[in-house]
Order: structure tokens, then sequence, then C-alpha cells
């Protein structure tokens, strides 16, 4: 029975890994993708947790995080097919209209 | 072999660790979107795999079900949607790494095989008696989660749905034809 640490060793890493797409890639899609990486390092450690104290909220808690996520890529990619729609790209840069 | 089974969880969690942690540098590296959404429907594989290591089956399956069935499927209908000009489509399953492919598939499916067995296996421990009891007595995970939110998280689950439902609402409204924003110098077309 291994501990609990590994698990959230690797959770970080994988977060990690989610924020560094999040900021060094620049297709919007991928973007959303590394969202998910980082929704799901935040599962594992609330379902390593759950199980190391013994209490079953934190699966609960991953439940709601799912349904987030769900409703962050439906939202997510409407915006993208919206963004297509008005400058036929999908790279953030040229999404500049807010720029001064 | 007796390595091999007393120490066959660390076995098959840091295996599935490493598969985890290759998909996600997969999808911050792949160029091509759908390479990089391959690599994002691996991690979550992985991901579900883990969640059974910790006993919690019903999540594992919410998991391969809603990620992996339905955003994953969403994800590649934008992407085909979108017709991304850069985006160079290779024959990957005409070309020589087919069969690696398949073996790759094979042994990704004993080590989920192997998981879900060593978590059946390992009940009876402090951790996994909680995960499966209902007010005390021992039921099955479903039961135990199914429980636990229709009643003492009751209301945050209701307040969740109306988000879910506020979210539907909102892609509904971006992704209709005559509500796209206006760009410099034109109209919102009504």
């Amino acid at each position: 029975m291994i501990s609990a640490e590994p698990y959230v060793t690797l959770s970080l890493i994988l977060f990690c890994l989610g924020l560094i797409g999040l900021m060094v890639r620049r297709n919007f899609i991928t973007v959303l993708m590394s969202l998910e990486l980082m929704f799901n390092a935040v599962n594992i450690n609330l379902i390593a947790f759950s199980f190391r104290l013994g209490d079953l909220a934190g699966q609960v808690l991953a439940i709601f995080v799912i349904t987030v996520a769900a409703a962050e890529a439906a939202i997510g990619l409407g915006l993208i097919i919206a963004l297509v729609r008005l400058k036929d790209t999908v790279t953030l840069d040229e999404a500049d209209e807010m720029r001064g | 072999m007796d390595f091999l089974v007393t120490n066959a969880e660390a076995i098959v969690f840091y295996t599935v660790a490493v598969l985890t942690v290759a998909g996600g540098i997969g999808v911050i590296s792949f160029k091509n979107p759908v390479h990089s959404a391959l690599a994002l429907l691996e991690t979550f594989v992985m991901v579900a795999v883990l969640f059974i290591l910790r006993h919690a089956e019903f999540l594992a399956a919410v998991q391969v079900l809603v990620y992996a069935g339905g955003i994953m499927v969403l994800y590649l209908f934008v992407i085909m949607l979108a017709r991304v000009k850069d985006v160079t489509m290779e024959r990957v399953f005409l070309s020589g790494i087919a069969p690696l492919a398949i073996l790759g598939g094979v042994l990704l499916g004993s080590l989920v095989a192997i998981g879900i067995l060593l978590g059946t296996m390992a009940t009876g421990a402090g951790g996994a008696a909680a995960m499966q009891a209902v007010e005390g007595v021992q039921r099955g995970n479903t039961e135990a989660v199914g429980w636990i939110l229709y009643t003492k998280y009751l209301i945050p689950f209701e307040v969740v749905s109306v988000v879910l439902l506020v979210a539907m609402i909102g892609a509904i409204v971006f992704g209709r034809r005559d509500a796209v924003l206006a760009g410099p110098g034109e109209e919102v077309q009504s």
C-alpha cells in the first residue's frame, strides 16, 4: 500500500505541465487542453487525500470539479468557434481587439 | 515473482505515473492539435487507473465516460470545425508505426486491467473501507458516493447543476451564427 506522497508529487508535476502549456502555447485549443491537464491534477490530489483521510468528501469535490471542467470545455470550445468565425484563426495572439 | 506480487501496486502506480506525465508532455509539445488531443486522451485513461488504485471506482468510470468520452469528442469536433490552416495531417495508421501502436494499446489495456484487479482485490484496508461505507455498512463505492452526494452535499450538487445550465446557455449563445462578435469597423449582424 503506497502512501499519498507519490500521488501528490504526480499531481504537482501534471499541474505544472498544464501551467507551462497555458503560458507557452499560442494555439487556443492546446491552451484549453492544458487547462484540462490542470483540472486532472487537482482531481488526483483530491482522490489521494480522500483515500488518505478515509473521507468521501474528496470524491464528491472531484465530481464537482469534473462538472466545472465540462462547463469550461463547452464555453471554451464555443469561444473557439466564435473566434474562428470572426478571424479564421485559433492563434491567441491574433485576437487583440481589446489592446489599447 | 514474489517481488512482483508484493510490489504490484507500486509497479502499476509508477508505470501509470510515467505514462501520465508522458501524456502531459505530449499535450503541451505536439504541434498538431489532434496529436495533443490523443495525448490528452491517454492522460485521462491513466488518471482513471490512478482513481481505481485509490478506490474511487465510480469516479474512474465518470472520468472515462465524461472526459475520455464526452469532452474529448467535443475537442475533436472543434478541431475538425476549426479547419486550421497550419495543421498538417499525417497518415499515421498506414505507416510503419501501426504494429507499435497496436502493441502499445495492448500493453496499456493490460495495465488498466491489472490496476482494476488490484483495486478490487485490496478491500478491507482502513481507507478502502471508508470509500465503500454507507452509514457504517459496507456497500460499494458508487452507492457510498451517491448516498453522500444526495444527503450531505445536496445543495452544492443543485448549485453545480445550475453552473452547467449557465455554461450550456453560454455555449449556445457563442455558437449562434448571428451572435458573432463584430470585428473593428463592422456592425454586429442581427
